[in-house]
């Protein structure tokens, strides 16, 4: 049978087929849909971890246990996950594990735009990486069988283009593993530094053995065309440069660490001129200039955004850029926006109002620090907002703390923003921490998550009791507020900043597009009542217009959700189904 | 029909994602090779959403890139402009004629072009102005739009009806799959 597959279905489904009873894993764009789809199937355990070091961690657990096991995450979230990663490596798996990581070159969803592959590189571990959809299932049962014939975790690298692209993939039935048993080793399960001493050993003899395997395996493979042009290249440049080059031959590699030397050398001896066509670091050129073959790559290539099979006939084969000579006219851009009907969009308005500075954190709050709100002054990574707002009072002191708030997503705050707080209170600051408590994770696509009393398989489940947790690690000052509640919210946040202690305010309004929200029907605009004052456009809500000649309610567009209508000082927003006119 | 390549573009929101979904699993059971991209994520809330079906014997890259569209299907005017340049030669551009101002056009930074199907049309004679956010409405659900969308493009490919109200069978949730077949259908009529 075949079907129609998103990237990170098929990978899900290679995980079902191959056997795998345990799957771990923290949202993050473009990484997501891989777990949501493996919890589709009764036969795997999944559940959203905290955050991808605890995904990890269980993921480890679990192979340990006997069992075939799949952690899944975004190329930051492995930053998070590196710890246990580095040291995994080391002790080796007893069922086979399976780290899947996936990068987003062009930044469409993420942060910074970092390559993965130096983390195979560092950690020492295989990594594949496929280049359509039926090679995600492929390589995801390749990928296991290696992690347990070499004894290690393996890597299965994508990227935004691959996880989210759909291609045509062959489904199998499901192989029945059964559990390895379990086995206490002392020597290989216990990274002290007398056994860790050995395993390194045993980690760069297995190198050794992979690098062999990389010769002879066919995820390597070459596709000989004309002679003339040879592209050595993987993942998703392999498809740009097919597109690309009318007649090339091809060293197409499924496993991009360690990578196949002589392979390398055999391609390249045949081919009059060689290029490397990868996307973000030269990860392959470095190795190739490393033993000594000539080829073209980064010289001519960019090391920053995605590729395209335009932009290789342009670098590579002097084609002019598409359209060049055609001037696109001014197209008002369309940056993403906080939805109507969005909690967050009370919380900003209130910091915008006050004049505070905002240290802010990842989620679609981040959306804040857009205009017309503006009102966030950094974002660099999960749990980053209250650290740096402790650091910032240890820097500039109390009364610039009293100035100061850390906004942070309740998903965000479990992944890793307590241990902040913790800090704060341990460190006598004074911070003020605002929870924006939207019941979900909202910028990955309403996943569940430890705040909100359901289980990624849809169970219910114990609530984490953020008030009580913030009052258990030393936190006096904790208060839940409506963001909506315009006059509350504000006295809110003008106390706790002044306070001289720690604070914690839970702005706690559920996401405007969770299906249990209804707000009920569209706002209007009383044009008599409306004195074109502006004052509703300091909300930057999407669905009211200024047209240049007053204010309009585009109908398709809002929800209800009456924060105009608050704003307003002349009333001149009414429900649309109760007006007597 | 041998190659085809349909860029949908739209508004964060209006069911971009699912219009290409029910696209490419028409394209697949009338025995065609598809391959497609979407964006998930930051632009889903409310920023300029693209997505690429590409439908052929054998295609390689998920992508559409400038000069490459045979068609491009627009939710939204200022995306149909937006996105022109995706066009083939001689490409069609069926386009929603409705507009949904982006923030720099709500807090006063820009402006909303004028005359934009006038724009388009100077460049391609085959542009095709839909007041597809009506007919949703006559239907009694604005958000099918999409597929009223859908609906008219359907007419420019060979897959037969029936394929494509399997499509959507199969791809929209149970209990919008006889909204969805008669929003299609809507469409399908409108098309000439």
């Amino acid at each position: 049978m075949k079907r129609l597959m998103l990237g990170n279905e098929a990978i899900a489904r290679g995980a079902y087929e191959a056997g795998v009873t345990v799957a771990s894993a923290y949202p993050g764009t473009p990484s997501t849909e891989i777990t949501e789809y493996i919890a589709k199937y009764d036969d795997i355990y999944a559940e959203w971890a905290p955050n991808e070091k605890v995904a990890l961690e269980v993921a480890i657990g679990a192979s340990f246990g006997g069992a075939r096991a799949v952690c899944s995450m975004k190329h930051v979230g492995l930053n998070v996950a590196a710890d246990p990663l580095f040291t995994a490596s080391y002790t080796g798996i007893i069922g086979g594990l399976v780290v899947c990581v996936a990068d987003d070159p062009g930044m469409h969803s993420s942060q910074n735009e970092q390559d993965s592959r130096n983390y195979a590189l560092a950690a020492k571990v295989p990594m594949l990486e496929p280049s359509d959809s039926q090679e995600c299932k492929d390589y995801m049962k390749k990928a296991l069988e290696i992690s347990e014939q070499f004894d290690t975790p393996v890597i299965l690298r994508l990227t935004t283009r691959i996880s989210h692209s759909r291609s045509i993939v062959e489904l199998n039935g499901r192989e029945t593993i059964p559990l390895k048993p379990y086995k206490k080793d002392f020597g290989k399960n216990v990274m002290m530094p007398a056994m860790a001493r050995k395993r390194h050993a045993a980690v760069e003899e297995r190198m050794k053995k992979l690098a062999l395997y990389a010769e002879e395996t066919g995820l390597n493979k070459i596709i000989w065309g004309s002679t003339d042009v040879g592209i050595i290249t993987s993942g998703i440049s392999y498809q740009y440069s097919r597109e690309a080059f009318n007649d090339a031959s091809y060293l197409k590699l499924g496993m991009v660490y360690p990578l196949p030397e002589n392979l390398i050398r055999e391609f390249a001896s045949r081919v009059k001129t060689l290029y490397v066509i990868e996307e973000l670091d030269p990860f392959i050129e470095t190795f190739l200039k490393k033993i000594g073959i000539n080829c073209t790559g980064k010289e001519k290539l960019p090391i920053v955004g995605e590729y395209s099979a335009a932009l290789i006939r342009e670098k590579l084969l002097g084609a002019d850029s598409a359209n060049s000579e055609e001037k696109q006219e001014d197209v008002p851009a369309r940056p993403p926006v906080l939805c109507p009907g969005c909690p967050h969009r009370g919380v900003f308005y209130t910091l915008k109002k006050n004049k505070l500075v905002v240290l802010g954190d990842i989620g679609c709050y981040t959306l804040g620090a857009l205009p017309p709100l503006e009102s966030m002054d950094t974002c660099i990574c999960m749990g980053a907002s209250i650290g740096m707002a402790h650091g910032i009072e240890k820097a500039r002191g109390g009364d610039f703390a009293r100035k100061t708030v850390a906004v942070i997503g309740d998903s965000t705050f479990i992944h890793s923003g307590i241990t902040g707080l913790i800090d704060i209170v341990y460190n006598k600051g004074t911070s003020t921490v605002i929870i924006v408590d939207n019941t979900t994770t909202g910028m990955t696509g309403h996943q569940d998550n430890p705040c909100t009393g359901k289980t990624l398989k849809g169970e219910t489940t114990r609530q984490v009791d953020l008030v009580k947790l913030c009052h258990a690690i030393g936190i006096d000052r904790v208060r839940i507020c409506d963001p909506f509640d315009l006059d509350e919210f504000e006295r809110a946040v003008r106390e706790e900043t002044s306070a001289n202690e720690p604070s914690v305010i839970i702005a706690q309004r559920p996401c405007a597009l969770l299906k249990s929200v209804k707000y009920g029907g569209s706002v209007r605009v009383n044009d008599d009542l409306c004195k074109y004052c502006k004052a509703c456009m300091r909300l930057g809500c999407p669905a009211i217009v200024d047209t240049g000649e007053g204010i309009r309610i585009n109908d398709a567009l809002c929800v209800g959700c009456n924060l105009c209508i608050d704003v307003c000082k002349f009333n001149a927003f009414e429900k649309a189904g109760d007006s007597n006119a | 029909m041998r190659n085809l390549s349909v860029m949908i573009a739209g508004v964060g929101g209006q069911g971009t994602l699912l219009t290409s979904q029910v696209l490419g699993a028409a394209a697949m059971k009338a025995g065609y090779d598809v391959k497609m991209s979407e964006v998930h994520g930051m632009a889903q809330r409310g920023g300029s959403v693209i997505t690429y079906v590409r439908i052929g014997k054998n295609v390689n890259s998920p992508v559409i890139e400038k000069d490459g569209a045979d068609i491009l299907l627009c939710f939204e005017k200022l995306e149909a402009l937006r996105w022109v340049d995706y066009a083939k030669e001689g490409g069609t551009i069926i386009v929603n004629e409705q507009r949904i101002d982006p923030m720099p056009v709500i807090i006063g930074s820009a402006k909303y072009p004028e005359g934009i199907i006038e724009k388009l049309s100077a460049r391609f004679p085959n542009v095709i102005p839909v007041k597809a956010l009506d007919a949703a409405r006559q239907l009694g659900n604005i958000k099918v739009l999409n597929i009223v969308m859908l609906g008219i493009m359907a007419k420019k490919t060979d897959i037969p009806v029936e394929t494509w109200h399997e499509a959507i069978s199969e791809t929209v949730k149970e209990k919008f799959v006889e909204l969805n077949i008669k929003a299609f259908d809507k469409g399908y009529q409108m098309a000439v």
